[in-house]
């Protein structure tokens, strides 16, 4: 099927004030008749709660956490991008729109990388009121810096801190909605199901995580914020409880998964040091500003990193790209580091690093600015390594990171099911094949704050508020639903921890699925994840019962989930004969070995449809113009 | 650099708090923690030692955490009697076991205090502290209504005195540190970084009020200097912040 993404024509800068006009509104009496359930308070999920709150709705506001406050968001450390041009280096909304459309590949929709571009500008209005201290200079003003892909300083940050500050902005305005009585929050559940009445989402069956006990929450419309995928590889700089869940209910009652393959594999982290490892901690992206990233020139070069002189560094981002050197893009510094290490010139243990060095901007700067500027990065790095990063390179190396692909959403943020929005991380919309550093907050709090207001009114102005009752025989069979398939989990009582299971899937989508891809690699993977499947379901040990506080359980859930989105991602990769983005298909590349995309034949987005576990998808497709920006070889040299 | 000790692993012995629900009682368990490396954190190690008791059928050690970074303040641990364990400027999930020998023996506790009841094993409640901040921990400016981030300037001096407040994460070592279960170190963390910046001024008055009164409905005792709270906070908050939610209230009070 051809699906329709609905983006308004005509010039593109009056796109969104001409939608806002189109739209439909709900009369301020009539809007606390209206129930909204919101699945996530990260970023995206908290802003559009507060403020929807604010607006009147009746709000609910679910999260795994034991508060709205942790959301991973709160780990974001770099900044958030805006076009407010304060340095006078050029910047402005057409050029954050052409840098997000040309650092995503050609394969985001024109419309909405435009709009995000927009209202960026707002944000950082919104998070200063909020008491967001973001850094200034010394005359007061707002200061900024660089992140990759662009050649403008759009960048505002809050130390090393800043998705911890703009969560805890976005969090103190949902607690205001608390206090007023707008919204209700309810921590530590897990959503397992969406519930649909005549095909549009109604309500959200959860299990308590305290007590183990169900319940179905019914409302008027349905908003996923739930974050990104990455943890399917297992190891990655996402939370441990980060999970596809919620998406993958919905996907399982029929909404579209777009772009599954576009995953972000980040350039910079700590390197992995043993396999009891559990997570994989990022350094910011914000550190290539001054950090030059190296490896030794010779082969089997074992000499400490300070003592190897210049002429026998190779400093590969400088080398290959000139002009943007080690700002490149993500997708593009991850897979050179890959590429160095592979040539057998890597650092560190198993020879999979490489040296992220600030000697030059130390001694340029000296310490104490560099400290100011990345002090806790530096402090982290140390706890991690018991390395001193001011004193010998940091090693680092890509890790999975962040989801470009998530569930097909239209101009509405609506996706194909009527009433089920989404937003933030689990959504597809903005970042194409690949997403610049700081878009993602920025794109969260555009979702929440300044695009979900409105385009929900334009929904619920044509609905009936309480279609569905809390005794509704749609309830009560997703809460059959769900509590069988936990007491299934419970019920297995095998050998395998889920732990292992995950490791086993994360380390196969790692080598077969990671930075690069091949149809070899992705056929293989196909096969297996079945076998994994099946080995979880015949052979997983849960201890404990289901009416109680029970990690085990939750994790299972969650990787059960994961054990058949990897499928999926292996599928759309492996239907993807193009290289783009953060997709690298080993046998579309040029000679250079720089991604190859093939527009004849892959310019669009690929929504996915369910037909059953062991059944392959449908493909929908989201044809995708260009009208704005020019279609062009990607280049960053 | 590390490495010479790569393959050399401890063995641990741990008493841990085990308590099945919030109105059963609690008791010490031991355990031994085997195969551990410098490079493990802390809560890798008891994810090795929760593997083994699932192997071996028992139940695992129930315990906090999620982003493993240091930054969701969602671990919280009491260890040999020290809230995340005593190292400077360090939770639980960012110590690694290099800080222990071969032949240590742990103690590992939940948070202890009166406003946080044990939900299970090392998991507590920690729903107070939003209910301190939902009694005034914000400016109540609607979203839209802002001006331009630049047309109030902020001097660099206030706006990174208002940062080192807002560092805070939420994790409630200072309220298990303290004698008395106070949260001021918390909730003066707030108070200072909205009453350092203009655009908390307006409400300054009625935020340190409701804040102060909600701390006290939650069950944190009251604070007698004893300065445990800067110490244990994995973020090295200073206890500067308390005296001016102490001045923030004197002038609260007295206009
Ligand atoms: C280490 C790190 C550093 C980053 N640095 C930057 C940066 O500098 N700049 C930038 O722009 N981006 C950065 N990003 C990316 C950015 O932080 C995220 O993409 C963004 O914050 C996601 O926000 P979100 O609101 O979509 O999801 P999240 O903040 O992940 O929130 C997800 C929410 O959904 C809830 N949830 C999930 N599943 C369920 C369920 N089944 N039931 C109930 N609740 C559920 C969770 O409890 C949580 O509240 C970084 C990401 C990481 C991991
Ligand atoms: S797990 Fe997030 S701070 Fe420790």
């Amino acid at each position: 099927m051809i699906l329709d993404g609905k983006s308004p024509t005509g010039p593109i800068e009056q796109t969104w004030d001409r939608h806002r006009f189109d739209m439909k509104l709900v009369n301020p009496a009539n809007k606390r008749k209206y129930k909204i359930l919101v699945v996530g308070t990260g970023l995206a999920g908290a802003s559009a709660a507060a403020s929807l709150g604010e607006l009147g709705y009746n709000v609910e506001a679910f999260c795994y956490q034991d508060s709205p406050r942790r959301a991973h968001s709160i780990a974001a450390q770099g900044g958030i991008n805006a076009a407010k041009n304060y340095p006078n280096d050029g910047d402005s909304i057409r050029r954050l729109f052409y840098d997000t459309v040309k650092g995503g590949d050609f394969r985001a929709r024109e419309a909405d990388v435009w709009r995000l571009a927009q209202v960026s500008n707002d944000i950082i209005d919104q998070c200063v009121a909020q008491g967001v201290p973001f850094a200034r200079d010394y005359a007061g003003y707002l200061d900024n810096r660089s992140f990759g892909g662009a050649q403008v300083s759009r960048t505002f940050y809050a130390r090393g801190q800043t998705g911890q500050q703009l969560l805890l902005g976005a969090y103190s305005a949902l607690m205001a909605q608390v206090k007023a009585g707008t919204v209700k929050i309810f921590p530590r559940t897990e959503v397992m199901d969406i519930v649909l009445v005549n095909g549009e989402a109604k309500g959200v069956t959860l299990r308590d995580l305290i007590t183990g006990k169900y319940r179905t929450h019914v409302g008027d419309a349905v908003i996923l914020c739930s974050g990104g995928y990455a943890n399917v590889y297992d190891l990655s700089t996402m939370a441990r409880g980060a999970s596809v869940s919620a998406n993958w209910a919905a996907y399982k009652k029929g909404a579209y998964f777009a772009n599954p393959c576009y995953t972000q594999i980040h350039p910079t982290c700590i390197p992995q040091s043993g396999d009891y490892q559990s997570k994989l901690t990022l350094m910011s992206e914000s550190l290539r500003n001054d950090g030059r990233c190296w490896v030794p020139r010779n082969h089997g070069d074992n000499r400490p990193p300070n003592d190897i002189p210049e002429e026998d560094r190779d400093y590969y981002l400088e080398r290959k790209y000139p002009s943007f050197g080690n700002l490149a893009p993500r997708d593009i510094a991850s897979r050179a580091a890959k590429e160095q290490c592979d040539d057998g010139r890597g650092v560190g243990p198993g020879g999979r690093g490489v040296y992220l060095d600030f000697r030059d901007a130390i001694n340029r700067l000296g310490e104490d600015t560099i400290r100011e500027r990345y002090g806790n990065l530096f402090e982290m790095y140390e706890l991690i390594t018991a390395e001193n990063g001011y004193k010998v390179p940091m090693r680092i190396y890509p890790a999975p990171h962040y989801a470009m692909g998530g569930l097909w959403v239209d101009y509405n943020c609506m996706s194909n099911l009527p009433g089920l929005f989404v937003l933030g991380e689990a959504n597809f919309s903005v970042h194409g094949a690949n997403r610049l550093g700081a878009s993602a907050l920025m794109q969260g709090l555009a979702d929440g704050y300044f695009i979900i207001p409105y385009t929900i009114a334009n929904y619920l102005a044509q609905t009936k508020p309480g279609m569905l009752k809390a005794d509704a025989p749609e309830c009560q069979a997703s809460l059959q639903e769900v509590e069988a398939r936990v007491n299934k989990l419970l019920s297995i009582n095998g050998k395998r921890t889920v732990a292992e299971l995950h490791r086993e899937i994360g380390s196969l989508m790692w080598n077969n699925a990671g930075m690069a891809r091949s149809e070899e690699s992705l056929k293989e993977a196909i096969e297996k994840i079945p076998a994994i499947r099946e080995e979880f379901w015949q052979n997983v040990r849960i201890p404990g019962a289901g009416a109680e506080l029970n990690q085990q359980l939750e994790n299972a859930g969650r990787v059960a989930d994961f054990l058949e989105f990897g499928e999926l991602l292996c599928r759309d990769a492996l239907h993807r004969r193009e290289s783009c983005g953060g997709h690298f298909r080993v046998e579309y590349q040029t000679e250079d070995g720089e991604a190859l995309r093939d527009d004849e034949n892959f310019c669009y987005s690929a929504a996915w449809g369910f037909k059953g576990v062991d059944n392959e998808p449908e493909l929908h497709k989201e044809p995708l113009k260009f009208e704005n920006v020019e279609l062009a070889v990607r280049s960053y040299k | 650099m590390s490495g010479q000790n790569e393959h050399r692993t401890m063995t641990l012995k741990l008493i841990v708090w085990r308590q099945k629900g919030p109105k059963e009682a609690g008791r010490f368990e031991t355990y031994v923690a085997r195969g551990i490396t410098e490079h493990h954190s802390f809560l890798e190690m008891l994810d090795v030692v929760n593997q083994d008791l699932i192997k071996e059928g028992q139940e695992p050690i129930t315990f906090d955490h999620d982003c493993r970074e240091g930054i969701c303040g969602t671990c919280s641990q009491v260890i040999n009697g020290q809230p995340h364990g005593g190292q400077t400027r360090t939770t639980v999930c960012q110590l690694h076991m290099r800080k222990f020998k071969d032949g240590d023996a742990i103690y590992i506790e939940p948070w202890r205090a009166r406003a946080f009841p044990i939900l299970r094993d090392l998991v507590v409640d920690r729903s107070a502290l939003d209910r301190i901040i939902q009694a005034g921990g914000y400016t109540s400016v609607r979203t839209g209504a802002a001006p331009d981030g630049n047309s109030i300037l902020i001097s660099k001096e206030a706006a990174d005195y208002a940062m080192d407040a807002a560092e805070c994460i939420g994790c409630g070592a200072c309220v298990a540190a303290c004698p008395n279960g106070a949260a001021m170190l918390f909730t003066g963390a707030k108070v200072s970084q909205l009453a350092a910046l203009p655009q908390g001024q307006v409400e300054a008055r009625e935020r340190v009020n409701s804040m102060i009164e909600a701390m006290q409905e939650c069950g944190f005792g009251n604070c007698t200097n004893h300065y445990e709270c800067q110490a244990a906070c994995p973020k090295g908050i200073d206890v500067k912040f308390i005296a001016r939610l102490n001045r923030e209230y004197l002038k609260a009070l007295m206009f």
